[in-house]
């Protein structure tokens, strides 16, 4: 509350907390600074406070801190941030200092991270296709504009490829609106921050792109920080600056892990796999800041990497993740292991707000019905495909034997493309009816006749 | 007024409370932010707050209103939008803009609306009133006449009564109680944590009809009945209860969106006004309530929620309406009350819920019911709740907790949303517990024959799952010619009954009407099929019938042409049967024939 006054009360120090004594009405929330003897500062925040004392979380590593001769101060704020449009083309830290070689940028506004929630009221519905320019995506799984979307990975898959090229190539048609991406590396390696970085420049992306970047050796307690700066930045950028604002979250589980190391820390009550009971509440006021407010003109799509540990979809981090976002993107290790890139696994995919987003005038109208005809055939490839599996691939039907043709054809030419080519939703759909045309024309269900008449191609 | 003296998220602690009660609300800080009280002790008083805590200190200041955690009902509450602690959403949105700030209050209800009061018959000066007695009603939309009745625990004798346009804020009567004069408002306050008294409940033995067929064939829901739909993420649990939101046949629904997406209410919000109801075709705006308390609002008033949305529908039925409450998703507002659980410091049970979860289940599952009113009318409250059981797995605290109270149950399945069979309902392990009580009135109104039909075609489902097991293992070639027709037929009844589209205008609804004629219609094919094979047909015959198109394509078929169009598909039935038969029959004696000839 004083700046002035530092208090030389520290009690106990345990892993990121630090108990601060005969501490006046601290404020819940409140940002709190730390000097060591050294004279260097550490920032905390409260976490618990009462009459005559305060739990401090430290943004950082706690050595150095020791309970003699280091002294606390009270900033009377909350964690902010400050925002202006020149954090484009930047590169910054977890905690939002400068990570290149600039000089400090100068903030219009400061904001609380944490934002306040959307009412509900406010909220339009997002319906503005965007062309990601991956068959996988644009055909079966459609992306809108303000969806939040998962990319649900392994160890080993080309996620950091895919989010990368999506990042390239993602467009909304006939729109010269301003666009921008917002990155955070949340504990991700040197190397994948690089590479993300080389992405960003190789493309002349970068001038459009804040990217917060907290490395796997950083604090791991920064986590916690770093998405909420980013999401503070875009929204600055899209509800004050009307830019659409892509925001790349890579890697959630890194996030989720942090959430635990800091409930563990807080001797809090475990639960599933030891992760705090508000981890569903936490994810969600990170995920639900994406979205498209009446009478704004930007918007927020999240893209969110989400690793799970070992490929398991129950894990909490991906099994509350997505009861959150609006659908997933699944990364199959068995396509990758084929050698398909990228590994978008159809049938686990899913994308809740397709259907505002395709059809006529938007996408195509056939979109819809060619997008369940894919699905369905793939699905009953899968089908064929385990059965010659038992029975062998002769024994088939003749119908079995076409949806296999069917499956392989599907994989190396739908979903295979290259890390480079940028297929239009139009490319796409031929593509998809080039493949529904191995198929008898009596077995497409799904598609209405008069598309068929229109697209079905007889002499394939 | 109190001091604070201790905060941790969501929790305050507030010294020098005495006088204060249990569940009292109170005004916690410099910026009045909404909380209340959940335990005391001693001078302190623990008090769990609905908005979010950052930059409060101790020593700020709490003020007590005295009163209990309440909602406002009166006329203007239809087609609104409130938080979970009922914030009217629209009006938070003038005050504070597309976000919503902290400390920011608003009336539940609006003070300035003008309402015409109509003075209900024999309602006059000299009459003896009671609580829950009706005195007059607005016509708040074309479908709900708004009902005025006399807040619980008011009475007396009628000293003057007036029709005439009133704000809810403004007396329309004044009461003589013991010499002592009460003014009746059109509006009331009612404690969201109590049931509201009745005079007694009935044992229900009428459906509220969805237009779902899996529900209303096979697993229905009786009004002032209790559902349950536990599924993964994913299933469909959100388009099942919009989808009962839309089209169940009560008359008031309250949807609940407890700890879900933003854009889940916004699509309510957008779609709703634009639905018409099936049976009056007003918008179904006109009958709905919506609370909605997002995931990333705060958690407190999330717990908060569910009671405010039952409260509200407590109110309407002793109305003598039927309402329809949709909560979802209960497993968020059971993670709230772990959450200020682990903050209070209390023992934990299973899987760090409190120990007292399946108590407040059950408690809140019984405010179900259809009951006689304190006035006499007969309402009905069907309650409805998702759970969003961790990684799908039911065998967790709330699924069970909720499956030992209710008595319908949904068994959403990932394996066939995964297959795109919507709604996604299980057909082989959810179970209704209303059938037999529901069974008279489906006689009555739509048939013995469907009721039978409904047996039937459920034995036909479960023969076919068994026979699945064997193909597994043997492959469909090793079964006889009679059991691999019942493969095709029950083919037919999944993907052409069960099977139902959300999206579909016409299919997104279908009467009973219709269902009992759809569903007469594919057991007339299992019929005649059956009697095919045994006269000797061949499965696959059957497999390529032409009029398996048309059964498929009842589901298009409009209400209106239901009788019509379906009725002839039997004809088309029996005669392509027949025709098949002749043929295989005429080719067996050629074949007889050929073969004589060749003999001879």
């Amino acid at each position: 509350m004083n700046f002035e006054i530092e208090y030389n009360t520290i009690a106990s120090v345990a892993g990121p907390l630090v108990v601060v004594n005969k501490v006046k009405n601290a404020a819940y929330g409140e940002i709190v600074r730390i000097r060591l003897p050294n004279g260097e500062y550490k920032l905390g925040q409260v976490l618990d406070t009462s009459e005559n004392n305060a739990v401090v979380q430290v943004f950082g590593p706690t050595n150095g801190i020791d309970v003699k001769a280091s002294s606390v101060s009270f900033t009377g704020e909350t964690f902010s941030v400050g925002v202006s449009e020149d954090m484009l083309g930047r590169i910054f830290d977890g905690r939002g200092r400068p990570r290149d070689s600039g000089s400090a940028v100068s903030s219009e506004t400061k904001r609380d991270i944490n934002g306040e929630p959307i009412n509900p009221v406010s909220r339009a519905m997002p319906s503005d296709f965007i062309e990601t320019g991956i068959s996988t995506i644009d055909g079966l799984n459609t992306l809108v504009r303000g969806q939040k979307l998962p990319l649900f990975s392994s160890s080993g898959l080309p996620h950091n490829q895919l989010a990368a090229q999506i990042t390239r190539q993602a467009k909304v048609k006939n729109q010269s609106e301003g666009f921008a991406v917002v990155f955070a590396g949340i504990g991700i390696t040197y190397d994948d921050a690089e590479y993300f970085i080389r992405e960003f420049r190789k493309t002349g992306a970068l001038k459009r792109t804040a990217a917060f970047i907290n490395l796997a050796d950083d604090p791991s307690i920064e986590r916690i920080i770093t998405p909420r700066i980013a999401l503070t930045t875009a929204e600055f950028l899209a509800y004050e600056k009307n830019m659409h604002v892509l925001v790349i979250l890579n890697d959630m589980t890194n996030y989720a892990e942090a959430l635990r190391e800091l409930s563990s820390a807080r001797e809090e009550v475990p639960g599933r796999r030891g992760f705090p009971g508000y981890m569903y509440t936490d994810l969600a006021s990170i995920y639900e800041r994406a979205g498209i407010i009446r009478g704004k003109k930007g918007s927020i799509t999240q893209l969110n990497v989400v690793t799970m540990p070992s490929d398991d979809v129950t894990h909490p981090i991906p099994d509350l993740t997505g009861y959150i976002t609006e659908g997933q993107m699944f990364l199959s290790r068995a396509l990758s292991n084929k050698g398909i890139y990228p590994p978008v696994n159809p049938l686990g995919s899913l994308s809740r707000l397709m259907n505002n987003g395709i059809g006529a005038g938007k996408t195509r109208e056939d979109h819809r019905g060619v997008a369940d005809q894919l699905y369905g055939a793939y699905a009953r490839a899968q089908d064929a495909k385990s059965l010659s599996s038992i029975v062998g691939a002769e024994a088939l039907s003749e119908g079995d034997r076409r949806y296999l043709n069917f499956g392989e054809a599907f994989e190396e030419r739908f979903i295979r493309q290259g890390f480079d080519e940028d297929r239009s939703i139009e490319e796409t759909l031929a593509i998809g009816w080039d493949l529904l045309s191995m198929l008898p024309e009596t077995e497409l269900t799904r598609i209405k006749v008069d598309y068929i008449k229109k697209y079905y191609k007889k002499s394939v | 007024m109190g001091i604070i003296k201790r905060i941790s998220g969501p929790l305050v602690i507030a010294k020098d409370m005495l006088g204060s009660a249990m569940y009292d609300v109170v005004k916690v800080g410099r910026a009045e932010l909404v909380g209340e009280i959940i335990q005391l002790k001693g001078e302190d008083a623990i008090i769990q707050v609905y908005e979010d805590t950052s930059g409060l200190r101790p020593g700020e200041s709490v003020e007590s209103t005295g009163s209990p955690l309440s909602v406002e009902l009166g006329p203007g509450v239809l087609r609104m939008i409130y938080d979970g602690i009922q914030r009217p959403l629209e009006v938070l949105e003038q005050k504070s803009g597309s976000f919503i700030g902290k400390g920011i209050t608003a009336e539940p209800l609006d003070r300035k609306k003008e309402w015409e009061f109509v003075v209900k018959d024999g309602i006059k000066k000299g009459i003896d009133l009671n609580q829950g007695d009706i005195i007059g009603y607005v016509q708040e939309t074309d479908l709900i006449k708004h009902y005025i009745m006399v807040p619980a625990g008011v009475s007396g004798k009628i000293k003057s009564i007036t029709g005439g346009s009133f704000t809810v804020d403004e007396a329309v009567a004044t009461l003589d109680n013991d010499g002592s004069e009460v003014q009746l408002k059109m509006f009331q306050r009612r404690s969201v944590r109590r049931s509201s008294p009745f005079k007694r409940k009935f044992i229900t033995s009428e459906p509220l009809t969805t237009g779902q067929r899996v529900v209303d064939t096979f697993f229905p829901v009786a009004k002032g009945g209790t559902a349950a739909v536990p599924g993964p993420f994913g299933a469909g649990k959100t388009v099942i209860q919009h989808q009962l939101a839309k089209f169940a046949d009560s008359d008031i629904v309250v949807y609940v969106g407890c700890g879900e997406r933003g854009n889940e209410m916004t699509e309510i919000l957008t779609e709703f006004p634009e639905l018409q109801d099936p049976r009056t075709g007003k918008p179904l705006m006109e009958r709905t309530i919506l609370i909605a308390n997002t995931s990333n609002m705060p958690v407190a008033a999330r717990e908060a929620s569910i009671y405010t949305g039952i409260t509200i529908a407590e109110y309407f039925r002793d109305m003598g309406y039927s309402v329809a409450v949709m909560a979802d998703s209960t497993s968020r507002w059971a993670e709230a009350m772990r959450e200020i659980s682990a903050r209070l410091e209390e023992m934990p049970g299973e899987e760090g819920y409190p120990a007292y979860l399946s108590k407040r289940l059950a408690e809140y599952y019984e405010r179900s019911g259809m009951v006689e009113s304190l006035n006499g009318s007969k309402g009905s409250i069907t309650l409805i709740g998702a759970v969003s059981p961790p990684g799908g797995d039911i065998s967790e605290p709330v699924s069970q907790g909720t499956l030992r109270v209710v008595k319908t149950f949904w068994s959403l399945d990932a394996s066939l949303a995964s297959s795109r069979h919507f709604p996604s309902i299980n057909w082989l392990n959810s179970y209704s517990l209303y059938l037999d009580a529901l069974e008279p009135w489906y006689v009555k109104n739509v048939g013995e024959g469907f009721v039978e039909d409904r047996k039937e075609a459920m034995r036909l489902l479960q023969r076919e799952s068994e026979l699945k097991e064997i193909v597994q293992l043997v492959g469909e070639d090793a079964l006889p010619e009679s059991e691999r027709v019942l493969l095709e037929i029950g083919r037919m009844i999944r993907e052409d009954y069960l099977r139902q589209s959300a999206f579909d205008e016409i299919d997104a609804y279908t009467s009973l009407r219709k269902q009992s004629l759809m569903l007469n219609t594919m057991l007339f094919f299992s019929k005649a099929a059956s009697d095919a094979v045994k006269n000797g047909l061949s499965a696959d015959k059957v497999a390529g019938a032409k009029v398996k198109a048309e059964i498929s394509r009842m589901k298009g078929i409009k209400e209106e042409n239901a009788d019509a169009e379906i009725g002839k598909i039997k004809d088309h039935i029996a005669s392509e049967f027949r025709e098949m038969t002749n043929a295989e029959h005429e080719a067996e004696e050629n074949a007889e024939k050929k073969a004589k000839e060749v003999v001879e």
